[in-house]
């Protein structure tokens, strides 16, 4: 998908289909690290016979709850601003005061430079090196509230294959390995010399 | 003569001539991150070689975590804050 460009950048084809959903993934992360002081989350729903992807995923992520300085009750932003002391919660208190507003700010610059660069309706995106860096951590960041919300193991397509087809997850799983293939494009553009 | 100060026939402990033990940067193995990205990510981070990235990543795969750098306290919370940026789980601790 991405290919390297000149000056250690990458550039890649999209199609409208896949632009409007990078940009569906992104906007609730960015949503998530805005609001640090959510609403309880809803008790949660029984899966849906839906077949509208953008709703259950919508459903999935809207979900969340935050209380800085303490370690993030939603366990999406407990994953994506994770304590930086293992056993020591004074420390990773005192940690979190000065640095979680900053990592908030620096992973929403990362998911404004992916909806910036990415054309609305499809066609090429063309990445320096450094918004590349920015894409990879925003794909991460995607990533990682889907590996959380869907519990995927390091074997997730075993897990996938274990679902009954009419499971809505199937598809979140789906866009979770497709972000993969994505970042790893983007990662194997990038240091290729 | 005068009488030296109680403080000074005291006996030091051990821990007094021991220099303060470095500080460690530990990253933790997670089911999301892609063994290519954390490589590129160690690579990129710290300036290592690919081999050596590739070695902290292979370790963190299979033994749960690795030890990528050391140093002083105030280095490895910067290394944990950027990390925490590519979304790594990592952590600060001193060597014990």
């Amino acid at each position: 998908m991405f290919r390297s460009t000149k000056g250690g950048g990458a550039s890649a084809w999209l199609s409208a289909g896949e632009a409007s959903l990078l940009r569906a993934l992104v906007v609730p992360v960015m949503d998530l690290l805005i609001d640090p002081e959510r609403p309880a989350p809803p008790p949660p729903a029984e899966p849906s016979e839906s077949t509208d992807l953008f709703d259950d995923l919508e459903k999935m992520f809207n979900e969340t709850t935050a209380e800085p300085p303490t370690r993030p009750v939603d366990p999406v932003l407990a994953r994506l601003l994770p304590d930086a002391y293992q056993d020591d919660p004074e420390a990773a208190g005192e940690f979190r005061k000065y640095t979680e507003s900053s990592l908030r700010e620096a992973k929403k610059y990362f998911a404004q430079t992916l909806l910036e660069t990415l054309p609305a309706k499809g066609g090429r995106v063309k990445l320096s090196a450094e918004q590349a860096r920015d894409w990879l951590r925003a794909l991460n960041d995607v990533r990682l509230m889907f590996g959380v919300r869907l519990e995927v193991t390091e074997d997730f397509e075993t897990q996938l294959a274990s679902l009954d087809p009419k499971d809505p997850r199937v598809a979140a799983f789906e866009v979770y390995g497709w972000l993969g293939a994505v970042q790893e494009s983007l990662v194997h553009a990038i240091t290729s010399k | 003569m005068s009488v030296a100060p109680a403080e000074v026939d005291l006996p030091r402990s051990a821990d007094e001539v021991v220099p303060e033990k470095p500080w460690l940067t530990i990253v933790w193995n997670d089911p999301v991150n892609t063994m290519s990205y954390v490589t590129y990510v160690f690579e990129y981070v710290f300036g290592y070689p690919k081999s050596k990235a590739e070695k902290l990543m292979l370790d963190v795969h299979h033994k749960g975590k690795a030890v990528v750098a050391s140093g002083s306290r105030e280095a490895m919370e910067r290394n944990v804050e950027v990390l925490h940026g590519y979304g790594l789980w990592a952590t600060v601790r001193q060597d014990t």
